[in-house]
């Protein structure tokens, strides 16, 4: 990685920090996310993209869930529409996450448009979290940001050279990483009535539409039914 | 090394969207208040979506999938999320070995 070695910052200067505070908090998460790195990056050349192809995707898009989805899905030549609906449903949340988080940053302007390019789940849980303490700094946001996108973009494509050496991915139960994979993000959600009736239906509906209609419908199919079937499971709940 | 247009333009579309989704917050902060259903919807989507995503390989491919996915569910619960993802590769390699 070409990383400066001299420090920018005078060591007694705030910034220099913020910056190490950053570096501290986002250090495990970014160990945590390089075998997931790796993964994404095999299984996506075994689905035909190259090196480059996931670099740029990891490097522009730079959010997993979107990713995982997007080539869980993929198809040659790629249904175009289909991704995009498919990552705004996905990240719709981003919506929710910045408008908690902007007004808690001290950045200004085209600032904020920068940085919010970065916004991950993982980012925004450390901010939130020191948010609570003191306020969240463009030098504390900006080591973070770096870090795990320089990581998440380099061991993605790490993967995909590793993997077109690797050959068929089913033959070690790569191809059932993903799955088991999300399985454990889903259910990191909880097992609250809501959600066991959102999850039951939407891969309920996303089984049948994939069987009877195809790829890349079930996604977005099973995904809609999921969140109507959560907005009428809550109304029978009383209100906490 | 290959870069396929459509591929290209699938891969601007997502980011394009993304960068939506990321500042959009910043456009609605302190008017954007859910509850109650709406809410309940919108905290559903994530869990909705990934579902989705994987339900025709964990449900329709086999029963070596079913089953390791239905043990992969089992530990997700309880152990950590690179633990619970060698759990369900380990599960279908042995699986499709019997089955």
């Amino acid at each position: 990685m070409p990383m400066d070695q001299t420090n920018p910052f005078p060591t007694t200067s705030p910034y220099a920090r913020e910056f190490r505070a950053g570096l501290r908090d986002i250090a495990p998460v970014a160990v945590a996310a390089v075998p997931i790195g790796l993964l994404f990056g095999a299984v996506a050349a075994a689905k035909g993209l190259s090196a480059l192809e996931v670099a740029l995707m990891s490097a522009f898009v730079y959010g997993g869930g979107a990713q995982f989805a997007a080539i869980e899905a993929w198809a040659h030549p790629a249904p175009i529409a289909a991704l995009a609906f498919a990552t705004l449903l996905i990240n719709a949340r981003h919506v929710l996450m910045g408008a908690s988080l902007g007004p808690k940053m001290h950045l200004e302007g085209i600032q904020r448009f920068m940085a919010f390019f970065f916004l991950t789940d993982e980012a925004w849980a450390l901010s939130e979290r020191r948010a609570l303490e003191r306020p969240v700094t463009g030098a504390y946001w900006a080591a973070m940001a770096l870090v795990l996108w320089g990581n998440w973009t380099l061991s993605t494509t790490l993967g995909a050279v590793l993997g077109s050496f690797m050959g068929d991915p089913a033959r070690i139960g790569a191809d059932f990483a993903f799955t088991a994979l999300f399985i454990g993000l889903i259910a990191g959600f909880g097992r609250s009535r809501v959600t066991l009736v959102t999850v039951g239906t939407s891969a309920a509906v996303a089984a049948l539409v994939h069987h009877f209609i195809g790829a890349p419908w079930h996604v977005a199919s099973g995904a809609l039914a999921g969140i109507a079937a959560a907005y009428l499971a809550a109304s029978e709940e009383p209100r906490s | 090394m290959s870069l396929d247009m459509t591929t290209l333009l699938a891969i601007v579309a997502m980011a394009v969207v993304t960068y939506i989704t990321r500042i959009g917050g910043l456009f609605v902060a302190d008017r954007l208040v859910l509850t109650g259903r709406a809410k309940a919807a919108f905290d559903a989507i994530p869990p909705a979506v990934l579902v989705s995503v994987i339900a025709p390989t964990a449900l329709t491919t086999g029963w070596a999938e079913a089953i390791a996915a239905a043990v992969t569910a089992v530990v997700a619960f309880r152990l950590p999320l690179l633990a619970t993802i060698a759990i369900g590769v380990v599960s279908v390699v042995v699986l499709r070995n019997l089955i």
